[in-house]
């Protein structure tokens, strides 16, 4: 029933296909990051019409699912006159859906910070800058990197909807394998292995950074 | 010590919304003097010292460090952030919870402000860092993080933080009341060394042992108001308000067995 050969002849390929899987994945939430970052800056701000964009900037992309999001931002594009490969609309999509979780969870780890951390930097005399740069934001990492990496692997599997614009990933990839060699069984087990493998090594490097950061 | 601030405070008021912290507060702190701000929790103590280097805004009347209104350039209007800045810069805060930052070790804790804030050079900061360690007992402790400290040495890593600073005055906000009882003489020794330099101090505290016996003046408070204000024999001793000898006969009740 099961055949290993097949299942070893399809590992490869698909593990070529997930080149992209990754590629979209680490784009994206480098991208997810920048974004984020503004937005958890404008939400905290004190400048009400910016506190206001960014609260709807996150409700909204939280509320709409990321295959509706790539669908409309990949078939709006070019009615406005953009002509966007696929690759860049599928990185730019996914790493803004991100960027409302990632700023979700820096405003979080940055509100569980106690208060008398901020107090004792501004008391000395320092500086708004240093206080963000020096005591709010290294210890906000810290405490934010369970959630970063959690939200890393939630981007790996979420990638595969990427198909939908034309992408050869490694859901996409194995479609195309299970169709030509009729081994269904044996090229989806194989890109199950596959995204196993990539999640239990950004878990381990989750581990590895914890470990490294904590005081 | 070089120099010692006085604070003048006049017609002091602070309200949460419709809730008034502070009543009207008057008084004069003296260069090189000790003064113990006492009473029951909730009295406004707290609040009181935290105006002094505005960490809580007050709404009306005046604090002046060494003559100089903190917090506002005239009423009403409110200092430059910068200026504010430069006069915390000489006026040291020890915190109840301390508040060390988890992720620095203890000289960087103390390396941190005469870098960022005092503008000195790494090797300088750390040079000084070790010296106001030295001097509450720490020598030893530098390269630990604050997690790997007692509740007692990390007070005294916050004192050295702002002792290093070089402060002409502190301000101690209930120093010893997250401690275990067994870590408060070695905070309290600390404390009463600055006194003997001669470091304006302002300490809220519940500790009346240290009171009595290192303050020059003693101030009760109640309900948002300042309810006497003399040496530490007058009010702990022979105090004539009814409301401090109901305060201190609670206290001794709790505090004997």
């Amino acid at each position: 029933m099961f055949s290993f050969a097949v299942f070893l002849e399809s590992f490869w390929p698909l593990f070529w296909a997930a080149r992209y899987t990754l590629l979209i994945s680490v784009l994206g939430i480098g991208l997810g990051l920048v974004i984020g970052t503004l937005i958890c800056a404008a939400r905290l701000s004190p400048y009400p019409p910016l506190r206001r964009f960014a609260a709807i900037w996150v409700s909204f992309l939280r509320g709409v699912p990321l295959l509706v999001q790539l669908l409309v931002f990949y078939y709006t594009l070019p009615v406005i006159g953009l002509d966007v490969p696929p690759m860049v609309a599928a990185v730019v999509t996914v790493g803004i859906c991100a960027s409302a979780y990632i700023s979700e969870i820096w405003r979080g780890a940055i509100a569980a910070l106690p208060k008398g951390q901020t107090e004792a930097a501004v008391a000395i005399g320092m500086n708004p800058r240093d206080v963000w740069t020096r005591v709010i934001l290294p210890q906000a990492v810290t405490l934010s990197l369970p959630a970063l990496i959690n939200e890393l692997i939630l981007l790996v599997k979420a990638s595969s909807l990427v198909s939908v614009v034309g992408i050869l990933e490694l859901t996409r990839a194995s479609q195309a394998q299970a169709a030509t060699t009729f081994r269904p069984l044996e090229v989806y087990i194989a890109a199950a292995c596959i995204y196993l493998l990539i999640n239990l090594c950004l878990a381990a490097l989750g581990r590895y950074l914890e470990h490294r950061t904590a005081a | 010590m070089l120099a010692a601030s006085s604070v003048e405070i006049r017609k002091v008021n602070k309200y949460y919304g419709d809730f008034q912290a502070l009543k009207d507060i008057d008084l004069s702190i003296l260069p090189g003097k000790v003064t113990c701000l006492i009473g029951p929790s909730g009295s406004g103590k707290s609040t009181l010292l935290r105006c002094i280097n505005f960490l809580e805004e007050y709404d009306s009347g005046e604090v002046r460090i060494d003559g100089q209104l903190i917090g506002y350039d005239a009423p009403g209007k409110r200092m430059p952030g910068r200026k504010l800045r430069e006069m915390r810069r000489s006026i040291g805060m020890v915190f109840q919870q301390f508040n060390l930052w988890p992720h620095m070790t203890a000289r960087e804790n103390v390396a941190e402000g005469l870098i960022r804030v005092r503008g000195m050079s790494k090797s300088e900061a750390e040079r000084r860092a070790a010296e106001a360690l030295a001097k509450v007992g720490l020598a030893d402790k530098m390269a630990n993080h604050p997690s790997r400290l007692s509740g007692g040495q990390q007070q005294r890593v916050a004192i050295a933080r702002a002792i290093a600073m070089e402060p002409k005055l502190m301000l101690f906000d209930e120093p010893t009341s997250a401690l275990d009882p067994e870590l408060v003489g070695e905070v309290l020794n600390v404390m009463k060394t600055l006194a003997g330099e001669g470091m304006t101090m302002v300490v809220v505290t519940h500790e009346m042992g240290f009171a009595a016996h290192v303050a020059d003046q003693v101030v009760f408070m109640e309900k948002g108001e300042l309810v006497g204000v003399d040496s530490p024999d007058r009010i702990l001793h022979h105090p004539e308000d009814a409301r401090i000898q109901s305060f201190l006969r609670t206290y001794h009740e709790r505090n004997s067995f």
